[in-house]
Formats: C-alpha cells, sequence, structure tokens
C-alpha cells in the first residue's frame, strides 16, 4: 500500500533519511523504533507530507503521493495522523474536534458527522466527554480523542508518530488499546513508539531505524529475539537495562 | 473668570463640541473618531497581518514593504499625505473628519498587522499540523482552527491599541479638526488667563478614559491566562 | 497635475529650510535620548526598590504620562506651565526659542514613562538569584544594580529600547504643534510657499524613514556586537 523508493531527505546539511527503499502492504501493523534522532518521526512525516522528501518517491495505493495526487489537501484526506503532542483543537469540544473535518470535507451534514463522531467516541471510551474541551480532558484522554478525530475521516491507512511518549505512565495502556482495537480491525497502521511491549504484541513488522537508515527489518519475535544488526543490538540492550523501565 | 465659572459656561463645548447647533466636537468626536478608526482598521489590519504570513512571495513581500513604511512614518505624516492628496485622488474635497478617519485606519491597520501576525505566530505550530493533516486548506485551517484562537488571545493587545488610537486622534487638532485638544485650546483662546488649569484638564480626560481602559485590558489578559492554565481534570479512564 | 520640481529640493531657500529643519529634528532626539535614558533608568529602579513611596511617585508618573497624548503633553509645556512662572522669566522664555525647549521636556518626559517600562522588564527578566549573589557578597542594593544586574539587563533591553527610539524618532513631528522648526514644520512651510505638496512631503518622509532605518540598523549591530548570554 506504501511504497518508498529510494527516498532521501536532508535538513540543511544533515542526512535524515538516507535511501530509504520499504513497502508496507494493506493491513499490515508497522512499528518504527530505534534512538531518537533516527529519523522515525521524519520518516512518518513523510507519508503525508508534512515533510518533503529530497529524492526518490513515495507511493500510496500506486499514486505519486507528488505527481499523481489531486491536491495535498485530497491526500491527506485519505491519511489518519496523531500527533505526539495530540494538537486537538482546543476552542472546539471533543465532539466539535471530530466532525470538524467531515461536515467541512466530506460533505456530511451536521447530523450525520454528529452520529458518526458519537460513534467512535464511544468506541475509544469517551462518549461520556463528547462536550468538554481538552483543557478538561486529562492527556490520555487527549490523545484518545485525537485518534477519533482522525478516525472520522475513515481513512484507509493511520500514522502514529509516539503517541504514548508525552503521556504519563498511567495513561498509556489506555491509548495503546484503542490502538490495538484497530490493528485487530485490519486497519493499516504505521505507529513510531518506544513501547516495546505493544509492538511484540501487536506488530507484524518492526522496522529498527539509526541516523536515517533503515538498519533491519524483521518480524517482532525476531527482532526481540535475535537482532542482527549491532546496533539494533546495542538499542535493545539499552532499553533492556535495569535502569529502564520496560 | 474662575475655573469653576469656566467650567460651567464652556464643559458642555468641552464634551460635545458645537453639537446639536452645529457639528459633534470635543470629547465625544475623539471617541466617535478612535471607535470608527479601530473598527475600520480591523478588517484591513487582519488581511495585512495574514498577508505578512503568507507562504506567497507575491503577496508577502508588497504587505511588508507597505507595513515598514507606514509605521517608519510618523502618524503625521501620513495625515498630511491624506489631506493633500485626498482631494486629488477623489476629485471631492474630503472633509476633516473623514481626512483624520482615513489616516488612523491605515496608519492602524499597519499596526494590527504585527498584533495579529504575532498573535497567529504565537500558536504551537502542532495546531496547524492537525488540521492540515486532516485535509483541510491553508485557508480553512487559517479560518476554523488558527484565527479564532489567536484572536482571542490577541484581545489584550487590541484594547491598548485602543487606547493608542485615542491618543492619536489628538493629531487632529493640525489640521483644525475640532476633537478634545483643539477645542481646549479654543477654550484657552477665548478665557486666556486659565491656560494651566484648562491643559491639565485636558490630561485628566484623556487620562481618566486611556487609564480607564488599560485596565480593562489588564484585566482581560489576566482573565485569558487563568483558562489557559486550567489544570485537566483527574481522568477516568 | 503640474509636473514635479525637485529643484527646489536640491538647492535655494528650500532646500535649506527643509535641511534646517531636518537637522532640528534630529538634535530633539539625541538631546531626548540623553535626557531620557538616565531618567528613565531612575523611574525604573525606583518601582523597583523595596521603597513603598518611592514606587507609588514612579508609578504615578509613568501612568500619568502615558495615558495622555504627546501632542497634549506638548501643548501643557509651551501653554500651561509658563503661567506658573514669574511674568518676566515668561517673557524671556518666548523670545529665546522656547518651542525647542518645552518640546524637549515634554517629549524627555514621555520617551522615560515607556522606556522606564522596558528597562524594569529587562531589569525583572535577568533571575533573582543574581541580585541575591550580588547581596550575599556583601554590595548594596546600588551597587548591586550597577555592577551586576544593569550590565546584564542593558543587552536584553535593547530591542525594546530600539523601539521606543523609533517611536521617539517619529515623536518629534509633533513639535509642530507649537511652532518647533523641525522637519515637519518646515515642510508645510514650503508647501505653503510654493503650493507643491509632493516635493517637501516626499523629502520629509525619505528623511523620516532613512532615520528610521538607521536606528534600527544600529540596534542590529549592537546586537551582534554584544547579544544577550543566557546563564
Amino acid at each position: 500500500m506504501i511504497q518508498f523508493n529510494k527516498v532521501n531527505k536532508w535538513f540543511d546539511k544533515y542526512h535524515a533519511l538516507v535511501d530509504i527503499d520499504e513497502t508496507i502492504t494493506k493491513g499490515e501493523v508497522v512499528v518504527v523504533c530505534g534512538p531518537s534522532g533516527s529519523g522515525k518521526s521524519t520518516l512518518i512525516r513523510t507519508i503525508n507530507r508534512l515533510e518533503p522528501i529530497h529524492s526518490g518517491s513515495i507511493h500510496i495505493g500506486g499514486q505519486d503521493i507528488y505527481t499523481d495526487t489531486a491536491s495535498v489537501n485530497a491526500l491527506r484526506q485519505g491519511i489518519g495522523f496523531v500527533f505526539q503532542q495530540f494538537n486537538l483543537f482546543p476552542h472546539l469540544s471533543a465532539l466539535q474536534n471530530c466532525t470538524l473535518a467531515p461536515v467541512r470535507l466530506l460533505g456530511l451534514s451536521k447530523a450525520e458527522a454528529h452520529e458518526q463522531a458519537m460513534a467512535l467516541l464511544e468506541r475509544v471510551g469517551l462518549a461520556h466527554k463528547a462536550h468538554a474541551h481538552a483543557n478538561e480532558l486529562s492527556g490520555g484522554q487527549q490523545q484518545r480523542v485525537a485518534i477519533a478525530r482522525a478516525l472520522a475521516m475513515k481513512p484507509p491507512l493511520m500514522l502514529f508518530d509516539e503517541p504514548t511518549s508525552a503521556l504519563d505512565p498511567e495513561m498509556v495502556g489506555e491509548v495503546l488499546q484503542v490502538i490495538k482495537a484497530l490493528a485487530r480491525d485490519g486497519m493499516t497502521l504505521v505507529v513510531v513508539t518506544h513501547e516495546m511491549g505493544f509492538a511484540r504484541e501487536v506488530a507484524d513488522r518492526v522496522l529498527f531505524m539509526d541516523h536515517g537508515y533503515v538498519l533491519e527489518r524483521a518480524t517482532p519475535q525476531a527482532f526481540f529475539n535475535t537482532p542482527q544488526h549491532p546496533r539494533a543490538q546495542q538499542f535493545l540492550s539499552d532499553i533492556r537495562s535495569p535502569f529502564v523501565s520496560s | 473668570m474662575t475655573y469653576l465659572e469656566m467650567v460651567d459656561k464652556f464643559g458642555l463645548y468641552f464634551l460635545l463640541g458645537l453639537y446639536p447647533k452645529g457639528p459633534l466636537g470635543g470629547l465625544a468626536l475623539t471617541l466617535a473618531l478612535a471607535s470608527a478608526g479601530l473598527l475600520l482598521a480591523l478588517p484591513l489590519g487582519l488581511l495585512l497581518g495574514l498577508g505578512r504570513i503568507s507562504p506567497w512571495r507575491a503577496l508577502r513581500w508588497p504587505v511588508t514593504a507597505l507595513v515598514f513604511v507606514v509605521r517608519g512614518t510618523p502618524l503625521l505624516m501620513v495625515i498630511f499625505w491624506a489631506y493633500f492628496f485626498l482631494p486629488s485622488l477623489t476629485g471631492v474635497r474630503t472633509d476633516r473628519f473623514n481626512t483624520m478617519l482615513i489616516a488612523l485606519v491605515v496608519f492602524d491597520a499597519a499596526y494590527l498587522a504585527e498584533i495579529v501576525r504575532a498573535g497567529i505566530q504565537a500558536l504551537p505550530k502542532g495546531q496547524v499540523e492537525a488540521a492540515r493533516s486532516l485535509g483541510l486548506s491553508y485557508l480553512q485551517a487559517m479560518r476554523l482552527v488558527v484565527l479564532p484562537q489567536a484572536l482571542r488571545h490577541m484581545l489584550p493587545s487590541l484594547v491598548n491599541q485602543f487606547v493608542s488610537t485615542i491618543k492619536e486622534t489628538s493629531l487632529g487638532y493640525i489640521i483644525g479638526l475640532a476633537e478634545v485638544s483643539f477645542i481646549a485650546t479654543q477654550i484657552n483662546t477665548l478665557v486666556f488667563v486659565l491656560p494651566t488649569q484648562i491643559y491639565l484638564t485636558l490630561g485628566l480626560t484623556y487620562f481618566i478614559l486611556c487609564f480607564g481602559l488599560s485596565r480593562l485590558a489588564f484585566w482581560l489578559e489576566r482573565r485569558l491566562s487563568v483558562r489557559a492554565f486550567t489544570a485537566p481534570l483527574e481522568a477516568t479512564a | 497635475m503640474t509636473a514635479f520640481d525637485f529643484s527646489i529640493l536640491l538647492s535655494g531657500r528650500y532646500h535649506d529650510m527643509l535641511l534646517g529643519g531636518l537637522l532640528l529634528s534630529l538634535q530633539l532626539l539625541l538631546i531626548t535620548l540623553a535626557l531620557a535614558l538616565p531618567l528613565a533608568l531612575l523611574i525604573a529602579l525606583m518601582r523597583l526598590s523595596e521603597n513603598r513611596p518611592l514606587q507609588a511617585i514612579a508609578w504615578t508618573y509613568v501612568e500619568a504620562i502615558r495615558n495622555v497624548p504627546l501632542l497634549a503633553h506638548m501643548l501643557f509645556w509651551y501653554f500651561g506651565a509658563p503661567e506658573l512662572l514669574p511674568e518676566d522669566t515668561r517673557a524671556w522664555l518666548y523670545e529665546h526659542n522656547f518651542e525647542a525647549l518645552a518640546a524637549i521636556v515634554a517629549l524627555t518626559l514621555y520617551a522615560a514613562a515607556y522606556m522606564s517600562e522596558d528597562l524594569r522588564s529587562g531589569i525583572r527578566a535577568i533571575p533573582k538569584v543574581q541580585l541575591e549573589a550580588g547581596r550575599a557578597l556583601g554590595f548594596g542594593f546600588l551597587a548591586t544594580m550597577r555592577l551586576i544586574i544593569l550590565p546584564q539587563a542593558l543587552r536584553v533591553t535593547v530591542p525594546p529600547l530600539v523601539s521606543q527610539t523609533l517611536n521617539l524618532w517619529k515623536d518629534t513631528s509633533i513639535a509642530t504643534v507649537i511652532g518647533t522648526a523641525e522637519l515637519m514644520y518646515q515642510a508645510a512651510k514650503v508647501e505653503t510657499a510654493t503650493f507643491r505638496s509632493f516635493e517637501p512631503f516626499g523629502f520629509a518622509t525619505v528623511a523620516y524613514l532613512t532615520v528610521s532605518l538607521l536606528i534600527t540598523g544600529l540596534g542590529l549591530w549592537y546586537q551582534s556586537c554584544f547579544p544577550a548570554r543566557a546563564v
């Protein structure tokens, strides 16, 4: 479904993505991990063109996202993106956050969008907070609303950029539950995360990145039990060190 | 003539000018001019502010240049340009009030443009990214997500700008507009023997007006920042 | 529309008038700046001191000045204040270019009020621990200010002070109203004499913009030479 062909990207002189060649098939759940600065967030942000690429091409559903799509807005309507910092719109309620785009872009009537949004909020366990604003919600609740907001556009593909990194530990679980449910429903997901337990449980494949390269790609079992690349081994041992909570 | 006698004789003139037997003047004119000036400058300032941060260079550069030129020129200069050139541009002899109004609108719009720009740029980048990621266009994101938030945060600055506008109306004096400073001088010419008291009264009038409004701005700023920092309620997962 | 005649700008009587006006405007700017900055510093320190009466005086000064337009200040100092002086002093003043003096008084008080607020913010931006460290060494309040706080605060304060200097430069034009023969006044006089508005006002506009650019440039140069260094 997503295809990277020799994708390269620079931030000034820093080579952030180096010759990325990857394919992600429909229905796959891919976890991207690696140390900070490895380029994993940059990689995922190139998919919906939040970051431009400098060479190579990216195809989604067979279409080049730069030349074949009608517009960048049309492209993004088909991709759900969940941010590390949630980025809910604070001047709108949770419900309004979820109905804004369907009404304005998909042409749903207010009633249809309302119904759909309530169903989604129900699905993430927050129907009772439909009229709350961001400053009345905890971090975990905000992130779940953000997921519902992205799902409201019915995208075939969902991208998660470190969805639990900004959360207090006790709220990580509730968000991961929601993402796991999406995976079980057969959605194509690309998740950048440090949560190795989650990766082991849900991912079909793990991509390990460092310094802009994809250094290893394997099933979770293979990756966590027998990592091949020395840097992957280093990374996993750092995470598993008794000084780091896993 | 004592001070109280003067107040009795000229008080209404100070507050209303020659109204109702003539055109509005004095304090009432000052307020009318300032209100009209700021109200009309707001939409123009909003457009200029958006132009200042526009991603299209063809729009951004001329607007930036215009804003810099207007902000680098004294208001008096802008008033003179309006006074001497508007008649030849419009073919009609523009009256003093409208000349002053146009000068104020142009001048204030340039300052409002910077307030708008700062307000929009103060918003976290994540808001625009989230809006664009949903597929909203640049203009839709501006209209539905950025501006509603930015304008709310700008409110104290806007009230301060209103205070500045009230002070700016005093320059109408120089083209003979009968705003409150001009009227004060007229009264001084008639009374002649109480200049200190007259100009102190003038100062006091402005002070009450402007100080009151800047307290309002201060109160608004406090109210807005309290709301933003409301801690999230306990989660019931 | 009659053709533009820029020759009047290049030489002759009107050229001299305009240049004379520009010169006076610049003098007003520099003299006011020299007087206002120390006054602003004094007011800022008064507001920051722990002495309640001093704080109150400084606060009253700032609020009273800032909430009244500069034009009203100018009118007061030129028409209102001399009444409080004895008759012969008044006569002497009016004969000796009182316009410029009144303008300078009004401008100095006005600019100092705004600048004191910027200085106060700049000083407050320096972490309180710096003051405590100075006092702990045994320095008094003023000495700590002079040796430790102000040198740091000055660098932080330069951008808003540049902004105020720009405002001051533009505000010198308001001295026209009391008859000070600065640039705006002369431009208006040339217009009255020649019936040509574009040339003298064009000259004045360019002059104001050029000096504004110079002031901004000087500010940027100072900031690059003396950057504000955080701890």
